[in-house]
């Protein structure tokens, strides 16, 4: 039978199931694009007040390894694009990596490839038609974004090469995921490896683009988002660098389809030892299979954290002696650090591993969700087990998982500081900046227990809180945005520590809001159906 | 006689979709009862408001003299449940899902799991992901055996599982009622219930139609009845509840309502048998009746 047959069918029927996310998701790039574009256009009308901004930025290696360099200091777009260019590619890869896992390994755990297996539907029809939905999708997002620049008041040129340059990370993280849907058998691991890969390579591109001129500058050069940002939009519009994430997407998937024509369908090809016959003495509790079913996730998160956090230490110790450029010491003045840049600096990087933990912890708490729509909760409800208890096991986890990834990111970040500027007394400080974190970090945890006790079909919301808090937080700013709109996000309210002053007032309301939502989404659960 | 499970007039709607109207069930202490019904006449949702992880919208219903939704907690140590549809945990072995759901019940008895594993031929190692339909389905029935509880509620127990396994399932639920145990036992596979069950319940449409033993269940039907007689048979058999007649000279087949049967026989014997078979319904008949019937109305 043909490998492909097949394949027009289930494109149908992976955008019959997307007809919501896949615009929604769409629209909601386009209009950070866009707005982001028509509001520095408003912020910088003339050359040197654009030529200010970039010095600031490109003097500043915190900022370099979180956004990117502007290549050219005098363009427009190349300095309203920065920060779409670097974490905004980051959050294509991610749609592209969840469109691509939805439709093949998810798929296949289910059962459900299954049942369409046995129809007319070649063994790479699967694989085909999720990477034709992403590739398409990215197309679409790249061509629409390039449109929206073009309104904004961008160059045509540099617009098309920015909206490429978006759509060649997708495509290399449609990729990705195709492989690492291959190797993984469960749809959870393969988004995670996936995803592992994806902070991987923005690492790289970090270290790349701040080291100097005889560092390793070359490691942006292995990172499928650093090729996003070499590209160079409205500085020079590189076209041929596209080249590479095409012979990327290329390379890896022949390698998936390899592994597709290999594996058993529901095997993957990592194989399983056997193991316990029976469950050690711990094995006793809803919070004991939670922790046993929550380990190697957050065992994996917190080697990122630490990786995270040793990174972000060491860069925010290269700040001092680098600030040269009165422009630089005006941005920073303008980002509140009073008591030194180098704490503000480090407040700023703490700020962004907060929002990292709380992607931990929403993950985590969507997994109530998860074991309900399996069918898993249902023994353990049938036997002594009541419904809070056993949601407590979850939440538990999320949230004390959420807890301890900031603390190692914290100790790490303070211990690389410490070891960098000599001071033991900064492992305490950074430390206490990461803690401030936890609060903020809950709310999105309890956000989703609340949607899961009061409407258990719209758990996802947690991911649009996260992203909507994530962009107020961004790009507030920029947009001139009301205060009140910008307050909405928990992280508005974290002290913003080392430096600034601890106060309590805020972190006893949001830890109030955890609580309170967690109460109210525990009440609904017990007053639901279940199923 | 105690009764394990009373459920009277019950009523459960999802959105628009009414599952469960007005339905009754009555289950004795100590027996097995067969609840039939066909693909989404509202079995499972019964027994999901039975546990408790649904709320009914209106009827009464005792539980092992408790209510299930709000004493949920405590009557769960006194009852286990095979689910219809067996999911587990893709990275916990199935001998650990079997401790783990026991303990969570309050204990198991370690030699009664031991030797149903053993005859189940079951391989505990094994990790969830990796079980097929049927081993999934050992697992929890392993699970559901292996506790010392008053009742078991048991949803379509041996789909996926093999005539061998099948015929051990049957063996084990023998001795759990030999033990004083209830068990409500939801079925397609008549013949699995005519062996099992000491009384049936028969739903459709969320609604219970018919309930009773076996035996009283048979009594509402026609027994077929063929025989070889002594003389002609003409015009013998002309009467109401007596049906699909066929008469070849001395020969006669045809199927009698319970309540005629006695009539039947004595006409027949006026002329002389010299052979008789009677066959009672089947409980497939008795299913198969009401499903027309369901069909015929709809």
């Amino acid at each position: 039978m043909n490998a492909l047959a097949g394949t027009g069918t289930l494109v149908r029927l992976a955008l019959r199931r997307d007809r919501v996310m896949l615009p929604a998701w769409v629209a909601v790039f386009v209009a950070s694009a866009a707005s982001s574009a028509s509001a520095t256009v408003a912020l910088y009308p003339s050359v040197q007040s654009r030529v200010h901004a970039s010095m600031a930025i490109n003097d500043i290696p915190a900022l370099v390894a979180l956004y990117g360099r502007v290549y050219d200091p005098s363009s427009l777009g190349a300095v309203a694009m920065l920060k779409l260019s670097g974490f905004g590619a980051a959050l294509v890869a991610v749609l592209a990596i969840l469109i691509v896992v939805r439709h093949t390994r998810a798929e296949e755990e289910s059962g459900r490839l299954e049942l369409l297996g046995a129809t007319v539907v070649g063994r790479g029809a699967a694989l085909t038609a999720a990477l034709v939905v992403a590739v398409g999708t990215n197309l679409v997002l790249g061509g629409l974004t390039a449109l929206g620049l073009i309104g904004a008041g961008l160059p045509a040129a540099g617009s098309i090469a920015f909206g490429l340059a978006w759509a060649g990370v997708g495509t290399a993280f449609a990729a990705v995921a195709a492989a690492t849907a291959q190797v993984t058998r469960s749809a959870r691991s393969a988004t995670g490896f996936a995803s592992a890969v994806l902070g991987l390579v923005y690492l790289l591109r970090a270290i790349g683009d701040t080291s100097g001129a005889r560092g390793p500058g070359w490691l942006s050069w292995l990172s499928p988002i650093g090729w996003g940002q070499q590209v160079r939009p409205y500085a020079g519009d590189r076209w041929w660098v596209l080249l590479l994430p095409l012979a990327f997407t290329v390379a890896l998937a022949a390698g998936a389809y390899a592994g597709v024509a290999r594996r058993d369908l529901g095997a993957g090809l990592l194989a399983d030892a056997p193991g316990r016959a029976g469950a050690g003495a711990g094995l006793r509790s809803p919070l004991a299979l939670a922790w046993r079913l929550h380990r190697a996730a957050l065992l994996g998160w917190g080697a990122a954290f630490v990786v995270l956090g040793g990174v972000f230490g060491t860069i925010a110790s290269n700040i001092g002696g680098l600030l040269d450029s009165p422009q630089a010491r005006a941005f920073m003045a303008k980002l509140g650090g009073e008591k030194g840049v180098t704490d503000a600096f480090l407040a700023a990087e703490l700020g962004i591993i907060g929002v990292v933990a709380s992607v931990y912890g929403v993950q985590a708490a969507m997994r109530l969700r998860t074991e309900e729509t399996a069918q898993r909760v249902d023994p353990l409800l049938a036997a002594a087990v009541g419904r809070t208890r056993w949601a407590l096991g979850h939440i538990t986890v999320a949230f004390g998982g959420t807890a301890a990834l900031l603390v190692v990111a914290g100790l790490a970040a303070g211990v690389a500081h410490a070891a960098r500027t000599g001071d033991a007394g900064q492992v305490g400080r950074v430390l206490a900046g990461a803690l401030v974190q936890i609060p903020a970090a809950w709310v999105l945890s309890a956000i989703v227990v609340a949607a899961f006790g009061l409407a258990p079909r719209a758990v996802a919301i947690g991911w649009a809180a996260l992203v909507v808090f994530l962009l107020l937080g961004e790009l507030g700013q920029l947009l001139r945005l009301r205060q009140w709109v910008m307050d909405l996000s928990p992280f508005a309210h974290v002290p913003k520590l080392p430096g600034d002053q601890l106060t309590a007032a805020p972190m006893l309301w949001l830890l109030g809001i955890a609580a309170l939502l967690t109460v109210v989404g525990l009440v609904g659960l017990r007053r639901r159906d279940i199923g | 006689m105690t009764t394990a499970i009373s459920v009277a007039g019950l009523d459960k709607s999802f959105g628009r979709t009414r599952a469960l109207d007005g339905l009754d069930l009555t289950v004795h202490t100590g027996e097995v009862h067969g609840f039939l019904g066909p693909n989404g006449s509202g079995k499972t949702t019964t027994i999901r408001i039975l546990l408790g992880l649904l709320r009914a919208d209106a009827g009464s219903m005792r539980l092992l003299d408790g209510d299930p939704w709000r004493d949920a907690t405590a009557l769960h140590r006194r009852l286990a449940y095979l689910p219809g549809d067996v999911t587990l945990w893709p990275s916990l072995t199935g001998g650990e899902v079997i401790d783990l759901l026991g303990r969570l019940r309050g204990g198991l008895d370690p030699a009664r799991r031991a030797s149903l594993i053993e005859r189940f031929e079951l391989d505990p190692t094994k990790r969830g992901r990796a079980y097929s339909k049927g081993n999934r389905q050992k697992v929890a029935l392993v699970a559901a055996l292996a506790s010392d509880v008053e009742l078991l509620i048991l949803d379509e127990p041996t789909a996926g599982l093999d005539p061998l396994m099948e015929a051990v399932f049957r063996e084990c639920i023998v001795e759990e009622r030999r033990q004083g145990r209830t068990v409500l036992l939801s079925s397609h596979v008549l013949a699995e219930v005519e062996a099992l069950c000491d009384r049936v319940s028969i739903i459709r449409q969320g609604r219970t139609v018919e309930t009773g033993t076996l035996a009283e269940l048979r009594h509402l039907t026609r027994t077929s009845i063929s025989a070889e007689l002594a003389g002609p048979a003409d015009g013998l058999l002309e009467l109401s509840g007596v049906h699909d007649v066929q008469i070849d000279g001395a020969r006669v087949r045809c199927h009698v309502d319970g309540a005629q049967l006695d009539e039947v026989l004595r006409r027949l014997t006026s002329v002389g048998v010299l052979s008789l078979v009677s066959q009672p319904p089947t409980l497939e008949e008795l299913f198969l009746r009401h499903y027309a019937h369901d069909e015929a109305t709809a």
